[in-house]
Order: structure tokens, then sequence, then C-alpha cells
């Protein structure tokens, strides 16, 4: 009833509100739809900016892109596709760095480095093949230097290099070192070859340009004293032929000279070639020849250049020279021609004619004199006068001259000093290199010392470890062998030793089946004696009286324990009976249960008192109860029992049904479980009951043990 | 035997009231003449007091063996 009181209540308040709620409920599914979808909207936004925001910082972070694309399965396709490859990704930055490895190795050297490079791939080779650094190698080719070609090369070799056995190493040195020598027999020979001729026509000319040198003096020194000197006439012509001859000579002797020069020039250029030829060529040795030479030639060059400048400054000295005498000339022949003229009789030398001449001739002659003499002396004022002019003209064109010979002098002599600084240059390379060589000997030796050391080592390791294996293999099939040894022998062992034993347990087994008879006969005689008393004891329980319990087991409890005093099991069980039978017996079931039948109105009486419940009201009540229900006299059991069963009406008809049908154990088992003041009255009852139950219990075991020996001990005919 | 005792028990119960009943009612006659001028209140009351009295007595005994007594300590066994 309070419920239907509450949902009147319910319906009385919300049946007004009934339609607000609808309303509220139709704004809310409509609003539902409308925020289904802004929810919708919003998480669509939501992913959609992540997304973004995930791309746009990967964009400014490669580290943060790499991690992304590591973590999330498809993001580095959808990365890819947004921002391009990444430039970060580990796989690409190892290919960079290889190749930033591989390509400044072959920078453009010039050839002079390259001689040197040789030796050293091969201990790159020797270095590689030991240690597990993959060394980039260097170009092993010992063609010419073209760059190109050797980058090919060192392409070939990027990949993993394999280990040259050490005789194809030292056959390739070997070969090596025997093409070197080759090339440098061939070179110096050739060197030599040039230098000697280059030599011979370089001093052939120098000692031409001497020649010419000398000759150019003397003619010189000879036009000039024949200028100056004032000689007899025979002797002037004696003069004028040697002039003449001299003049030859040094003609002569430039033109030696001069061809001398070209041949020697050419010698030179020759050499200079040869020089540079071998240059080219990488062997180390060849350099401090074709430095000697070119030394050589710098030095033939200069002698030589030295010399033509000699020859040239003395021949403008006689040009000089010349041009004076050509001047005289001019001028005796001229007044000779005027001489001639005035007194065409008169011969020409004039000296021999004093007196041979007129006083008109001398006359005219001193006339002619006297004109010439003013003549000269205009002639010296005039030039007087334009002295000066003269003087500058002829010092601008001395300075002009003056300095194209010293632009020349300059010229060759800053080419021979570049010249000498260039020599000065190689020679201190190959010094340098010479000594770099050196170092470079040293530290491969080094090498290979550590190397064979390290082999050793190594060696050494291995000779142990492959020593303690088979010593390992060697005892292990030692073991094998002693255990297989040892197992025979023990199964040899085994076997006589079973035999043995089978032999002397039948032997005892004969002996024990003997000794067993004897015993077993004393067995069942004490069984029997067993038997007789238990069934004494069991004898005394039917004693019991209506009333009355049985007479004391004492006694026959007493005969057990005499007939059986080395049973243990027995004398236990004697032993197990409670005192209340020994000393007073026991009642019969018939007994209890009438006395049962007695108890169970008092029960019933006092079924609704307990510890809280004991006031006389309540007795009042329980006594009514007792009155006014009705129960079955005797109920089935059930076989498992409910809370509902343990009401002592209940129990009561299930205990009486159980004793009807001579279950005792049961009938108490149910009455145990009353509770309260009912089970006060019955205590004594139950007391009895189970003595009973625990003497017949030991009574029907000692009866079974009894049988059991009694049949254990019975011999089968 | 237990199922006697609560026999016993009444028996005792209802000596117990006869007497106290009866002796309520003699005082309470007693009470009556002497001091309350045969008002018949003092009887009732007597008679009342006695059989209370019978009551109570009886519904102790009845009750004796669930009752702690007061020396007894709460969680202590009780040695028979």
């Amino acid at each position: 009833s309070p419920c239907y009181v509450s949902l009147a209540l319910y319906k009385c308040l919300y049946g007004r509100a009934h339609p607000t709620n609808l309303q509220h409920h139709r704004h809310y599914t409509s609003g539902e739809s409308s925020g289904a979808a802004k929810v919708v909207a919003v998480g669509l936004v939501t992913l959609g900016s992540s997304i973004g925001g995930t791309v746009l910082y990967a964009k400014w972070d490669p580290k943060f892109r790499t991690a992304v694309e590591k973590n999330i399965p498809y993001s580095d396709w959808l990365l890819g596709m947004a921002l391009g490859p990444n430039p970060y990704s580990p796989v690409t930055a190892h290919k960079k760095q290889v190749s930033k490895f591989i390509t400044p190795k072959y920078p453009t050297t010039p050839p002079d480095v390259n001689m040197g490079l040789e030796s050293s791939a091969e201990a790159s080779h020797i270095i590689s093949a030991i240690s597990e650094v993959p060394s980039v190698p260097a170009p092993h080719d010992t063609e010419a230097a073209v760059l190109t070609e050797e980058c090919k090369e060192c392409h070939h070799h990027e990949g993993p290099l394999k280990e040259r056995p050490a005789e194809e190493v030292t056959a390739r040195l070997a070969q090596q070192e025997q093409e070197d020598q080759d090339i440098l027999a061939s070179v110096s020979a050739s060197l030599e070859e040039s230098l000697a001729s280059s030599a011979k026509t370089t001093l052939q000319a120098i000692g031409a340009q001497e020649a010419a040198l000398q000759a150019i003096g003397s003619h010189t020194h000879k036009l000039k004293e024949a200028m100056e000197a004032e000689v007899p006439p025979d002797q002037k012509s004696a003069q004028w032929r040697d002039l003449e001859t001299a003049l030859a000579e040094r003609r002569s002797t430039v033109n030696d000279a001069g061809a001398a020069l070209l041949k020697a020039r050419d010698a030179l250029d020759s050499l200079r070639s040869v020089i540079d030829k071998a240059k080219e060529s990488k062997v180390a040795a060849v350099q401090p020849l074709v430095l000697a030479a070119e030394e050589n030639l710098h030095s033939m060059v200069v002698d030589l250049d030295q010399a033509v400048t000699k020859v040239q400054s003395a021949e403008s000295e006689a040009k000089i020279v010349s041009q004076y005498t050509e001047l005289v000339n001019e001028a005796k022949r001229q007044f000779q021609k005027e001489l001639s003229s005035l007194t065409p009789e008169i011969q020409a030398n004039w000296k021999g004619l004093t007196g041979k001449l007129s006083a008109d001739d001398l006359n005219a002659l001193i006339a002619h004199a006297h004109r010439r003499i003013d003549q000269l002396n205009r002639e010296l004022a005039e030039q007087r006068v334009r002295e000066q002019v003269h003087i500058e003209a002829a010092l601008e064109q001395q300075k002009l001259e003056d300095q194209k010979a010293l632009d020349k002098a300059v010229h060759t002599a800053t080419q021979h000093s570049k010249e000498e600084a260039r020599l000065e240059q190689e020679r201190k390379l190959s010094e340098l290199r010479e000594v770099m060589e050196a170092e470079m000997r040293t530290q491969l030796r080094r090498q290979a010392a550590a190397h064979t050391d390290h082999l050793r080592d190594i060696l050494k390791v291995q000779e142990q470890e492959l020593r303690s294996e088979a010593e390992q293999v060697l005892n292990s099939k030692m073991l094998e062998q002693e255990t297989h040894y040892r197992q025979l022998t023990q199964e040899q062992l085994d076997n006589f030793t079973l035999d043995m034993n089978a032999a002397y347990a039948r032997l005892k087994g004969m002996e024990e089946a003997i000794d067993s008879h004897v015993i077993a006969e004393e067995e069942a005689r004490k069984a029997h004696q067993l038997w007789l008393s238990v069934e004494a004891l069991s004898y005394t329980l039917k004693t019991a009286g209506s009333d009355l319990p049985t007479k004391p087991l004492e006694s026959a409890v007493q005969a057990i324990q005499d007939s059986c005093c080395n049973n243990e099991f027995a004398l236990a069980l004697a032993s197990a009976l409670p005192e209340e039978s020994l000393r007073r017996g026991v009642y019969s079931e018939a007994s209890l249960r009438s006395r049962f039948n007695s108890l169970r109105s008092m029960v019933r009486r006092v079924a609704l008192i307990d510890e809280s419940h004991n006031s006389l009201y309540q007795y009042f009540l329980s006594y009514l109860q007792a009155a006014l229900l009705f129960e079955e006299k005797q109920a089935m059991p059930p076989t498992q029992l409910t809370n509902e069963d343990l009401d002592p009406f209940k129990l009561l008809s299930y205990a009486s049904y159980c004793l009807e049908h001579e279950d005792l154990e049961l009938a108490a088992k149910f009455v145990n479980q009353l509770r309260g003041e009912a089970r006060r009255v019955v205590q004594d009852w139950l007391t009895e009951a189970r003595l009973t139950l625990e003497t017949r219990q030991v009574v029907t075991l000692l009866s079974a043990y009894a049988n059991a020996v009694g049949l254990g001990t019975t011999q089968a005919p | 035997m237990s199922e006697k005792e609560l026999g016993k028990k009444w028996d005792r119960c209802l000596a117990d009231c006869a007497v106290k009943v009866g002796a309520g009612l003699g005082l309470g006659v007693v009470f009556s003449v002497v001091f309350f001028k045969r008002h018949t209140w003092p009887i009732s009351f007597g008679l009342g007091t006695g059989l209370g009295m019978a009551y109570s007595n009886c519904q102790n005994d009845l009750r004796s063996h669930y009752l702690l007594h007061r020396s007894m300590k709460v969680g202590w066994t009780k040695q028979q």
C-alpha cells in the first residue's frame, strides 16, 4: 500500500509537469540533434587542426618530423606528400657523410705531387688490409697524371678492399721499383747526353763570343790608333792593311760567334725540352737530376747572355769608333777633293810638295786655306750656336738609348733572377720531399712493425684457444669412455647382486614361511580368544532391561584386555569405551526410544524458550503454541537440511522417524540441533544416547576387528 | 534427568506462589483489619504483591540458567 501511495503522489506531482517535460524533451531532442551535429563538427575541426599543426611543426623541426615518422605508421607518406622528402632522415644523412668523405680526396693536384703517391698507395693498401677502417684508397695508377682518370680508378675502388696477398704486393713493389729504375736510368742518360752536348755548344759559343769580343776590341783599338796616330805613310798603309785584316777577322769572328750562339741556343732549348719531359715522369729519384740539369742550363744561359752583352757593348763602342773614323775619313776626303779641285796637278800627299809648288799655287792654297778657315770659323760659330740644341737632342737620344739598354738589361736580369728563384724553390721542394719521404718511410716501418706484433699476439691467442679446445674435446672423449666402462662394470655387478639377492630372498622366504606358519597358528589361537571375549562383550550389551541399563561392562572389558594383552588396536579400543558404560552400563535403544517419546511433549512445550525469550509470558506462549500446533508424528528427514528444518517440531518428527527406523545416530543428530531450553531439557537424553552410541560403535569395531583377525588367521584348506 | 527439572521448577513455582499469595492475602487482611479500616484495597494489594512476588520468583527461577551472576566476568567460561 505505501507503494501505491507513492505512485499516486508521483502522478500527482508530475502529471501536471508532464506537458512541459514533453516540451523540454522535444526541445531537448531537437536540441540534441543540433548538439550532435555540433559535437561532430567540433571533433572534425579539432582533428583537422591537430593534423595541420603537426604538419607545420614537422616542417619547422626536422627532428620532430623524424620522431613522428618513426612512431606513426603512415605519417611519413603524408608528410612526404605535404612537405617533400625529409632532408634529415638518417639514411640520406649517412649517404651525404659518405660522399663528403669521398669527394675532397681528389682535388686538382699538380703533377709534381703524384710522384710520391705511388708508394703511398701501396702503403695504404697494406694499412687497409690490416685494419677494419675502410680507408679511401689513394690512386694507385702509375700512368700519366690525368686527374679524371685517377678519379675513375678510385671510384672503382670505393667498394670494400680485399687484401692483396703479400707476395703479390712485394712482386708489385719490386716491379714498380724495377720500372722506376729503368725510367731513372733512361732519363738520367738522356739528361746527361743533352747536358753534355749543350755544355759543349755553349762553351763553344762563349768561346766564339770571347773571340769576337777580342776581335772587335782589337779592331777598334787599331782603328783608334789609325785615326789618331801620326805615322809615316808606308806604315800607315801597313796600318790600314792591318786594319782591314782586323776588320775582316772581326767580321768572321762575329759571324762565327753568331752561328755558335744559335747552335748553343738550340742545344739549350733541346735540353730544356728534355728536362721538361723528364719532369713529367713520376719517379722521385729523377728530380734531383732534373734540378741539377736545370741549374746547369740556367748557368749556361746566364754565361751566354753575359758574353752576348759584352759583345754587344763592344760592338756599340766599335760602332761609335767606326762612325768617328767615317767622319774623319769623310772630312779627309772632302779636304782632298777641295785640294785636288784647287790644284789639280798636285798630288794628294801635299807634305812632300815643298819645293814643287809655285807662289801662285801657294797663294791660292793660302787663300783657299784662309777661306776654309773663315768657313770653318763660321761653321764653328754656327755650331756653337746650335751647340745646345744639338747637345740636348744628343742627350735625349742618348737617354733613350740608355733607357732601352737599361730596360733590356733589367729584363734579362729579372729573367735571370726569376730563373734563379725558381731553381732555388725547386731545390728546396726536392729537399722537403726527401725529408717527407724519409718520414713516411719511418712511419710505414713503424706501422709494419706494429702489424707484425699484432699478428704475433693474435696467433698466440689463437694457438691458446685451439689448444684449449682440443684439450676439451680430448677430455670429453676420455670421460665418455670412462663412464661407458664404469657403466658396464656396474651392470655386471648389479646383475650378480640381483641374482644373489634373489637366491637369498628365496631362502629367506622359505624360512619366513615356516616361521609364519607357526606365528599364524599362534595368531589364530589369539584371534579365537579375542573373538570369544568380544562376543561376551556384545552379549552383555543385550542384557539391558526395558528401563534399566545394562550390566556394567567392566568385567567383559577386563576379559578382553586379558585375552589380547599384546593387541594394541584391541587394547586401544577397549580403553576407548566411556567410563560411564564401564561403571554403570548403557541403556538400550528401546529404552531410549520410550524415553524420547515422553520427552517429546516436554520439548514441544518449551519450544519458544531460549536465552532471550525466557519470561513467564513466553512460557505461556510456548505452552499455547504446543497446545495449538500439530505436526506429524514422524516425518522422513530430507537428505539436506535447510533452515526451515531446524524448527523444533520438525526436528522432533525427524528424530522420532529415525528412532522408529532404529537409526539412533541420526536421531541423536537431529536432537542435537535443538536450541535453547529445549536443548537443556533433552541434554540428559542426548548424553545417554551418545554413550550408547559410543559403546555400540566400539563394540562393533571390536567385533569387526575380531572377525577380521579371525578371518585373517583362518587358513584355507 | 534434565527433563525432570522443568517439572521441579514448576512445582517450586506453584508452591512458592501458594505461599506468597497466602502470605500476601494474610498480611493484606491483617493490614486491612488493623490499619486500614477494613478496606478491600490492602487485601488486593497484598494479594497482588504476593502474586507479583511469586511471578517474579518463578520467572527468576525459570531464567536462572540464562542469567550471568554479577560476580561472573563476561567472556570467561563458567567453571562447573
